[in-house]
């Protein structure tokens, strides 16, 4: 009898909890004018000039709004994930702004994130570079304001250049050989660091080829890596990554940052990296010692497509503060707090004119906006990118090409059914 | 009579309840959701509201089942806590045997040292590995003399790393039982075993060691549940599972495959799996021994 009460309880708890939770609609009806706004941005290693840039726009939407306070709090970029997940489960503990990754916006909009923003009001907006502006966006709709962008080029040593008398490689091809040929003259040199799992630095080349990783059609995503154009460009990333010029003993398991901390060692003769290591690379033997010119394309004089990477500044759907959100995101993704942030952390600003301003003044940040004028290209903006991302699905492509364990056909197919599975799901 | 024994029986089921209720909210309700949550297609969408749920039966299963690279990551899991655990056990029953018979001073040093591995907590000391079997600048190339060799960039090398790190932070515990074991044998039986004429290697053969049976089988079952569900040792150390994942084990796969990609439903389906895996292969090490003869 026992026995059957138990059973009993378990199987009217069963009934009643009959699937797994779920938080209610995020939409929140309301839209105050008072109170206080919380707002998320990501920590940085050096945080302190960008906190005193988002203290006096703070302080200046304070002084402009009466009775409204803002809230600012700085979270770990190595675990947005969590932090946004969280917040989109419960609105309650979530923030009215944040700042996010462009290529986190697909994952969260789907996730009912992030609220459409209506930048027809905004008289900068028509300012904004329409490449960076499309990373903002999805299916035609806008919602964040890039506040940055980040593209990569290729970092080389000027002094071992000279000593050797070599040039900076004028074409894809020439990056393996020019790479190569340092290696052999001088062994205790990497010929170009690089890293089976620096993806950013892998896409230019499928790129340039004239390949993509992924192809939409109707509004559907399908893999494209196993196009003749790809397969190329994965084959030729890959030759990097030998004994030759950057042994996969060392390389094939890094990323973007330990590619570029082999060149800040001192190790490399060239790596790729973005126009956001300049302080860690000033900061590091190699300073003085460096040059800079855009990643090469197929050909002499062209240059490769880059990975528009960057943030946005966004206002999330749960608000109760939609105004108030949307004019916070104006004001410091607005031109002057660009300008102010590119001083402060050399952040790349994306507004057309702007971007030409601090590149006149600045030598350094030539190639880069080069890079950036010659056009950027993006992963696609799809909440799969995100899957894509996690389960590694790239960086497994090049760094089975690398350690030879499949060939280039079998790679990338494996990687091409992997997409398609996250496409499809 | 059978209305007291009836009254004994509430009376002890009443005195059970707390525990009962613990016991269902900790263990039961979460296991109740975990199987719940496999049945969906759960990802972020369907958790923060902005899709509908929808049922898939054993989809997720159909799905993880059919993977070949489940699979793989299964066999090389079974494998690698294999070698753990038998590696923890040798190595503990050795030390252990070893502290019975050496001098107080000598048992105490290494009683601390092995507490030491036991409490470091498994990121630091992983770490604290990878940094001695750094490629260039770690103590080991240093007097092996391997300089740029690199320990996590071969399949095999980078499984033996970890395996010896995993041994070496859970050894202890097998030690420290097994003496404790070993030291509660009443000297009488030892005493008589000796006056029968009976050898060292027979004394530990037929006295010792049925002796110690219950309280091998309690840290055999404990390493195999331990190692089975290994996580942070082969995260940290192999990067997150290898060059081209081939160093993936169950856990660190559903992760990467499923939770840190939102697909909560198959890591609950992996997570299901895991559980049953590990009670089968329990309740078959616990049938073995009972079928080989000793009551438990």
């Amino acid at each position: 009898m026992r026995l059957k009460t138990l059973v009993a309880v378990l199987g009217v708890g069963a009934v009643v909890a009959c699937a797994p939770v779920q938080s209610g609609p995020t939409t929140s009806g309301t839209d105050e004018q008072t109170g206080q706004l919380r707002v998320w941005l990501f920590d940085e290693v050096n945080r302190g000039p960008k906190e005193a840039v988002v203290k006096e726009a703070v302080s200046e939407f304070q002084g402009r709004h009466s009775g409204v306070t803002v809230d600012v709090q700085y979270i770990q970029v190595a675990s947005r994930a969590e932090r946004f997940k969280a917040a989109f489960s419960d609105p309650r503990s979530a923030p009215d702004v944040a700042e996010f990754g462009n290529t986190d916006l697909a994952g969260y909009v789907s996730a009912g994130g992030f609220s459409e923003l209506d930048l027809g009001r905004w008289d900068e907006a028509k300012d904004l570079v329409p490449t960076i502006l499309d990373t903002a966006k999805v299916d035609g709709k806008t919602y964040g304001v890039p506040w940055f962008v980040g593209v990569r080029a290729l970092y080389y040593r000027t002094d071992v250049f000279t000593e050797l008398g070599l040039k900076p490689p004028a074409t894809l091809d020439e990056i393996a050989t020019t790479a190569r040929e340092i290696r052999q003259k001088k062994p205790e040199l990497l010929g170009i660091s690089t890293g089976g799992k620096y993806v950013f630095a892998a896409l230019p080349f499928i790129w340039a080829q004239g390949g993509d990783i992924a192809r939409q059609d109707g509004g559907k995503y399908t893999a494209a890596v196993e196009s003749a154009e790809a397969k190329a460009g994965v084959a030729q990333y890959a030759e990097l990554i030998k004994d030759d010029i950057c042994p996969p003993a060392t390389c094939a398991g890094n990323g973007g940052d330990a590619s570029v901390e082999q060149f800040r060692a001192g190790k490399a003769a060239m790596t790729i990296g973005g126009d956001f290591n300049r302080k860690s690379v000033d900061a590091s033997s190699a300073a003085g010692k460096y040059g800079v010119v855009p990643l090469p394309g197929r050909t002499a004089g062209s240059i490769a497509p880059a990975f528009a990477g960057g943030n946005l500044l966004g206002v999330l759907k749960g608000t109760q503060r939609r105004t108030l959100g949307n004019e916070f995101v104006q004001l410091l993704a607005s031109k002057k707090y660009q300008q102010k942030m590119y001083a402060a952390m050399g952040n790349l600003p994306t507004f057309a004119d702007v971007q030409k301003q601090v590149s006149d003044s600045d030598k350094f940040l030539e190639p880069f906006t080069r890079t950036l004028q010659a056009g950027t290209r993006f992963v696609p903006v799809t909440p799969a990118w995100a899957k894509i991302d996690a389960q590694a699905v790239l960086p497994t492509m090049i760094q089975e090409v690398v350690t030879g364990a499949k060939n280039v056909d079998a790679a990338t197919a494996g990687a091409a059914q992997a997409m398609n599975a996250a496409f499809a799901s | 009579m059978s209305l007291t024994a009836r009254g004994q029986g509430r009376t002890a089921f009443a005195y059970l309840t707390p525990a009962l209720l613990v016991l269902a909210g900790l263990l039961a309700y979460p296991i109740y959701q975990l199987v719940l949550i496999s049945l969906y297609d759960y990802g972020q969408e369907q958790v923060s509201g902005g899709a509908p749920l929808h049922f898939l039966g054993l989809g997720n299963y159909r799905k993880l089942l059919g993977d070949q690279q489940f699979w793989t990551v299964l066999g090389q899991t079974v494998a690698f806590a294999a070698v753990c655990v038998a590696g923890t056990l040798l190595v503990g029953a050795f030390l252990a045997i070893l502290a019975t018979r050496v001098r107080t001073w000598v048992r105490m040093t290494l009683f601390l040292a092995a507490l030491g591995a036991w409490s470091t907590p498994a990121v630091a000391g992983s770490t604290i590995w990878l940094f001695l079997f750094d490629a260039n600048f770690g103590f080991v190339n240093e007097v092996l003399g391997l300089q740029g060799f690199s320990w996590t960039f071969d399949k095999w090398t980078a499984f033996g790393l970890v395996a010896a790190q995993v041994i070496w932070c859970s050894f202890p515990f097998v030690m420290v039982t097994l003496y404790a074991g070993i030291k509660a044998i009443p000297g009488e039986v030892l005493e008589a075993a000796a006056l029968d004429g009976a050898s060292a290697f027979r004394t530990a053969w037929s006295v010792t060691l049925p002796l110690l049976r219950p309280i091998i089988l309690v840290v055999t079952i404990q390493s195999i549940i331990w190692d089975f569900k290994i996580f942070t040792q082969i995260y940290v150390m192999t990067n997150g599972g290898g060059i081209a994942g081939r160093n993936l084990v169950l856990n660190v796969y559903a992760y990467q495959q499923a939770f840190a990609a939102s697909e909560y439903g198959l890591g609950a389906a992996i997570g299901v799996v895991m559980t049953v895996l590990l009670l089968v292969i329990t309740l078959c090490y616990l049938r073995a021994l009972r079928r080989s003869g000793e009551a438990l």
